[in-house]
């Protein structure tokens, strides 16, 4: 928890967000394509289409083992003991040979079957699993920063968990419950057609209270699950706020919230439960009134005679197996429901399609003319840019920096500055125009090629769990140990991390791993380092480091990345002193261009600026 | 995260279930009577499944075989009431706890919030908030699950069992025997099954922690893993992790699978067995049709409350690692409420450290502490800057006044009064705070920002306090100040942010400010602007302000420079600035000497 940084939104884009509710985003709606559930239910299932088949089979043919019982005793009372009083055992040891193997075969295959569908289940959400993840990886940042961390979380989470549910325990209920339904129904028709005929027509009443049930449950579910969702919401942003929670004495004022929440979804949990009840005396009702009818007219037809006593005690057998799986129906059909909704959800993220796609045929870069000259040009041609929320952030611009040269980006907020970082790393592509590297177009380059040319390092400085080494790591993972640590020691970061408890072996996540917002920089830093990239964008990579920092970060882009092309971009001036070139933005527009010296003699804002800046120091 | 798990496994090798989940007494205690009584009328309900054989038997040797339509239809009636009685106890179990198990659940949840929000900071800084959401949520529901049936049905369940062995003794002992026969294996299966299947899940559970871990954590670093296009390797460990799963969520399904086969044959071997022996006692006259038909119709009526057993135990083990989850978090010390008795010196006014020294709680005690022999006095009205290199404990130092970290020896005074004897509520209100990380919390934009002050407070104090740090933006938002902003509202850039809570931090006029770099995501000329607006402000606290820059450092009256958890030197900025080379370096970067 210390180690992580709350993920800053795009600096300049939330003023032009609609209100709240105007967007799908908002509302955790994502506009999910009609059929596009049951398409990805399908494509889940469709590789294991064999399996399947094989698992319903052993299902089948358990049933089948098992259902064979009160046929035996039914056998057993009408046959072998009349045969039996014959001094014919030969009925009553195929009634015992029937039965054990009745036992065994329908144990075997309960073995085989819950073994066989846990493959399948467990195959399904390996593959869900790695789609949503893949799929969310493929994103583009713009995406990722309209959907919370938070959402995609509990969708490769709790969605994923809610049809494991279904799939694990649901759907194995479900099918049990139907095939037994079937089986028995056919069982009673064929002992007794009458009998069987009552026992199937209430069925008629059961469906409808199904139907009911899953109706006034469903718009319970999604209350309880809405309820719950924000007393989440609470607790979390209250665990992860606790500071200024602490700080403004917040807590009593947090207990009435959370009680106000809390207490909304007791009642909505109690609402269900209660709803689950009805359900339960309903279905009850309505078994234990066929089984009373269908014993009423069994019993009368044994004592006229024309029904064997064995068939009346074979269709009880089979009627009390046939009305005990309706609670769990009840069951099934909760964890149904939340998995559709669950499913839903996930379909729409799958159908959500990356805006910075890779290209397919990929170009590759022009090798890089000597060793001394490790950059890149990098031209903004014809550029335009806006959010899809609309406002344009860049209105057509143009800019070319040659290979190797440092420039330094400067305005206020919203002026545009981290847009022209995000294209030129290729988190956005831009909805007009070209961004080239040595005269390839962005789009049209590898990833691999793209990260190997251009590396960004923003002001939030995310550690992964592990070690420090495999955080620097990231930049360069075939990396040594050497390279790893001269990386550090280029910016400075060396002598912090050798007095971590562990020291570069040190887990970011362990106790005494507290590692400060500055220090976290400068593993960002060390991490761009290594990767040794063409381009080197900077995003406001220096506003949590001291001065002393921010020197040693100018030092060894003046030293271990020079000949590098850079665009830093950055509040302090300070940074502004290594660049070859400063760009003064506003409103999406150059307004001034320059060597630093030379805007500085000036008269325009830059020079504005920098007086002010320097009066700060002195 | 990682520590802990392993902490709760040592325990739970040591902690019995059973005593484990009786300290769950306390929140039961108050629906004790509905549970009692609900478990009461289950038991009634499920010895009425018993008594219909019973009249099945009656029917088939009595009525039937005397051919008598009245007692048919007697019989029939008898069935019908059983079973309406039947499905009526078991809806009323249902409605009766209901409600009051919502109430468990949601009491406890109530309670664990509460505790949460007053534990020390250090315990936060420990546990990642999804650990502990885990156990407000799925655990509590475990909990509640536990309580509405394997508890009740351990007991109905062994009760039916009971009055159904017994029943089916007196009918036919020999039969009866028979059929227990199973007992025995099926319950030795069960324990064994029992154990590993609980190993096995709570290391499903573990593994399915971590996979949420690499799902978090690319999540929230995605710009890393793009900018780097480290997408790949992030998706191997992924798959590694989802592959480990997969083989151990296979492992449980071959435990269950052995349990249920083992469940499945042998109580059926033995019901076959049963009625090949009756059927030989029908057909030699010691048995009656209607009992053999009563007796296998108990037989099955027991199939599952038996079968239940297994997986009513496996429950009950999971509801035990939930209650131990859940007062594993509950057992730890809140901060406390007691005030200790310090000498009050009015004369010694302001902000004052005397020789305070700091280590963190869960640090290794030999490690040098944090902050050591810290001796600072920031007057009345006066701003004092505290600057230092990175890492130096600049924020651990400012976490020490609002209490949030207790001092591990040294004090704090507040205008001579030390701040162990006031309230954290009363010390709290005295100081506010801007933290280096602004977090705004899902509610308006107004509100926010007037959660820094008293009750009451209203436009006036906010458009104050909103224009002091620069922050008119607020009412160009869709909803002016009533704008929802938060992890469920607008999102807000990093500058605008920290204006807001800059906002919250001054608007309720405290006596006493302290502000952790307060401005470093502003860009130049809105620093300008909010460092002329605070100045006034400034004017009249006594502020403790950490400071990267000499913008900022001049917002005070005066510097504290701290070295390696020590103040080395205080003075004005143009003081330091000539007299001190750690300070000129750290300020305008000039080379210390000697380096």
């Amino acid at each position: 928890m210390t180690a992580t940084t709350a993920t800053a939104p795009d600096k300049e884009q939330p003023a032009e967000e609609p209100p709240k509710g105007g967007d799908p985003f908002d509302r955790d709606v994502l506009p999910t394509p009609p059929g596009a559930t049951a398409a990805l239910l399908r494509s889940l299932l469709a590789p294991m289409k064999a399996r399947v088949a094989l698992t319903t089979l052993l299902l089948l043919l358990q049933q089948a083992a098992v259902q064979a019982g009160p046929l035996l005793v039914a056998y057993a009372i009408d046959s072998a003991v009349p045969a039996f009083r014959r001094d014919d055992l030969g009925p009553l040891i195929a009634v015992g040979v029937g039965y054990l193997l009745c036992a065994v075969v329908s144990g075997a295959l309960q073995y085989a079957f819950i073994l066989a569908s846990a493959r399948v289940n467990q195959d399904v959400l390996l593959d869900l699993r790695g789609r949503i993840f893949r799929h969310a990886q493929a994103l583009s940042v713009d995406f990722h920063e309209r959907y919370t961390s938070g959402r995609l979380i509990s969708r490769s989470t709790t969605d994923v968990e809610s049809l494991r549910e279904l799939l694990s325990e649901g759907l194995q209920e479900l099918v049990t419950v139907i095939l037994s339904f079937v089986y028995i129904s056919a069982m009673l028709l064929w002992l007794d057609l009458g009998l069987g005929a009552v026992a199937v027509a209430s069925f008629v009443p059961l469906y409808l209270l199904v139907r009911l049930y899953q109706r006034r449950a469903g718009r319970v579910y999604r209350l309880r699950s809405t309820a719950i969702a924000s007393v989440i919401v609470k607790f979390v942003e209250t665990m992860n706020g606790i500071r200024p929670v602490r700080a403004f004495r917040r807590e009593a004022a947090n207990d009435a919230d959370f009680r106000v929440l809390n207490t909304h979804h007791e009642r909505t949990n109690g609402d269900a439960l209660l709803e689950m009840a009805r359900y339960v005396v309903g279905s009850r009702l309505v078994a234990n009134t066929a089984v009373a009818g269908i014993v009423l007219w069994g019993a009368h037809r044994v004592a006229g005679g024309t029904l064997a006593l064995g068939v009346l005690a074979a269709a009880v057998l089979y009627l009390r197996r046939l009305y005990d799986p309706i609670d769990r129906l009840g069951m099934f059909l909760n964890s149904y429901q939340s998995a559709a909704a669950s499913l839903e959800k996930i379909a729409g993220l799958l159908a959500q399609t990356p805006s910075v796609p890779e290209p397919r045929e990929p170009t590759r870069l022009p090798p890089l003319r000597s060793r001394e000259h490790p950059g890149r040009e990098v031209v903004f041609d014809g550029v335009r840019f806006g959010y899809r929320t609309g406002g344009e952030v860049l209105p057509r611009f143009d800019l070319r920096i040659p290979a190797g040269q440092t420039i330094a980006v400067v305005g206020s907020t919203g002026a545009g500055k981290s847009t022209l970082a995000k294209l030129l790393a290729r988190f956005y592509d831009p909805s007009d125009g070209r961004v080239l590297l040595d005269g390839v177009d962005l789009r049209e380059l590898a990833v691999a090629e793209l990260r190997r040319g251009v590396v960004m390092v923003t002001q939030e400085a995310f550690l992964f769990s592990g070690t420090v080494a495999e955080n620097i790591a990231i930049g360069r993972p075939d990396a040594t140990r050497e390279d790893i640590e001269r990386a550090a020691k280029a910016i400075g970061a060396h002598d912090f991390i050798s007095s971590l408890p562990d020291g570069y072996d040190t887990d970011v996540r362990k106790r005494g791993g507290r590692i400060s917002a500055g220090q976290r920089q400068l593993v960002a830093f060390a991490r761009a380092l290594l990767a040794d990239p063409a381009v080197l964008i900077l995003d406001e990579a220096t506003s949590s480091l001291d001065i002393p920092g921010e020197r040693a970060v100018q030092r060894a882009m003046s030293t271990v990345l020079q000949g590098r092309t850079a665009v830093v971009i950055a509040h302090r001036l300070s940074t502004v002193e290594i660049a070859d070139r400063v760009l003064v933005m506003e409103h999406g527009r150059i307004v001034e261009d320059g060597a630093p010296a030379e805007l500085i003699a000036g008269t325009g804002r830059f020079a504005d600026l920098h007086r002010a800046w320097r009066d700060s120091l002195a | 995260m990682v520590t802990t798990r392993a902490d709760a496994e040592d325990r739970s090798e040591r902690r019995s279930a059973v005593r484990t989940l009786l300290r769950l007494w306390p929140y039961v205690r108050p629906v004790r009577v509905r549970l009692f009584t609900a478990a009461g009328v289950a038991i009634v309900a499920s010895c009425m499944s018993l008594v219909i054989p019973l009249v099945l038997k009656w029917m088939v040797d009595g009525p039937v075989a005397d051919r008598d339509p009245a007692g048919v239809w007697l019989g029939a009636l008898c069935l019908l009431l059983l079973g309406f009685a039947e499905a009526l106890l078991f809806g009323l179990r249902r409605w009766l706890v209901a409600r009051p198990l919502a109430g468990v659940e949601a009491g406890m949840r109530a309670d664990l919030y509460r505790h949460l929000q007053r534990l020390p900071v250090a315990f936060h800084d420990r546990w990642a908030s999804g650990q502990l959401l885990s156990r407000g949520t799925t655990d509590l529901m475990l909990l509640r699950m536990f309580l509405a049936f394997p508890l009740t049905f351990l007991l109905v369940n062994s009760v039916t069992i009971l009055v159904g062995v017994i029943i089916m003794l007196l009918q036919d002992w020999t039969l009866g025997l028979v059929i227990l026969i199973p007992a025995v294996p099926v319950m030795v299966t069960c324990v064994i099954f029992e154990k590993r299947y609980a190993d096995v899940a709570r290391r499903a559970q573990d593994q399915v922690g971590d996979l949420t871990t690499v799902v978090e954590e690319s999540v929230l670093g995605i710009r890393i893993i793009k900018g780097f296009g480290r997408h790949r390797s992030q998706a191997r460990a992924f798959r590694d992790l989802s592959g480990t799963l997969r083989g151990t969520e296979l492992r449980k399904a071959r435990l269950l699978a052995t349990i249920w086969g083992v469940i499945v044959t042998l109580p059926e071997l033995a019901i076959g067995a049963a009625l090949v022996l009756g059927s030989v006692q029908v057909a030699d006259g010691e048995l009656s049709a209607g009992t053999l038909v009563a007796f296998l119709s108990t037989a099955l009526a027991l199939r599952w409350p038996v079968d239940s057993i297994g997986f009513l135990l496996a429950m009950s083990q999971e509801a035990a690692t939930a209650t131990e989850r859940y007062f594993e978090v509950m057992d730890e010390e809140p901060e406390g409420h007691q005030v200790a008795t310090a000498k009050t010196d009015g004369t010694d006014l302001g902000l004052r450290f005397h020789d305070v020294r700091f280590r963190y709680p869960d640090a290794p005690a030999d490690s040098p502490p944090t902050l050591d022999h810290i001796d600072l006095h920031i007057r009345p009205g006066e701003s004092m800057a505290l600057v230092g290199a990175t890492g130096s404990g600049k924020t651990t130092l400012t976490a020490l006044v609002p209490r949030l970290h207790e001092v591990t020896s040294g004090r704090i005074t507040l205008d001579g009064r030390d701040i162990t004897a006031m309230t954290r509520e009363e010390l709290r209100a005295l100081v506010a705070v801007a933290f280096e990380e602004p977090t705004l919390f899902s509610a308006s934009v107004a509100e926010n920002v007037l959660m820094g002050a008293e009750d009451g407070a209203g436009e006036p104090e906010l458009e104050r306090a909103l224009s002091v740090a620069q922050a008119a933006f607020a009412h160009d938002l869709p909803g002016g100040t009533g704008t929802q902003v938060g992890e469920q509202g607008l999102s807000l850039s990093g500058g605008q942010r920290q204006r807001l809570a800059l906002a919250r931090a001054v608007v309720g006029r405290p006596r006493f400010l302290v502000l952790d770099d307060p401005l470093s995501a502003l860009d130049v000329h809105t620093e300008a602007a909010v460092e002329a607006a605070l100045r006034d402000v400034l004017a009249e606290t006594t502020a403790l302000i950490v400071a990267h820059r000499p913008s900022t450092v001049l917002l005070a009256d005066r510097v504290a420079l701290l070295s390696d958890g020590r103040v080395t030197a205080v003075g004005t900025h143009q003081e330091l600035l000539r007299s001190n080379a750690e300070y000129a370096h750290l300020m305008a970067g000039t080379e210390e000497d000697g380096r």
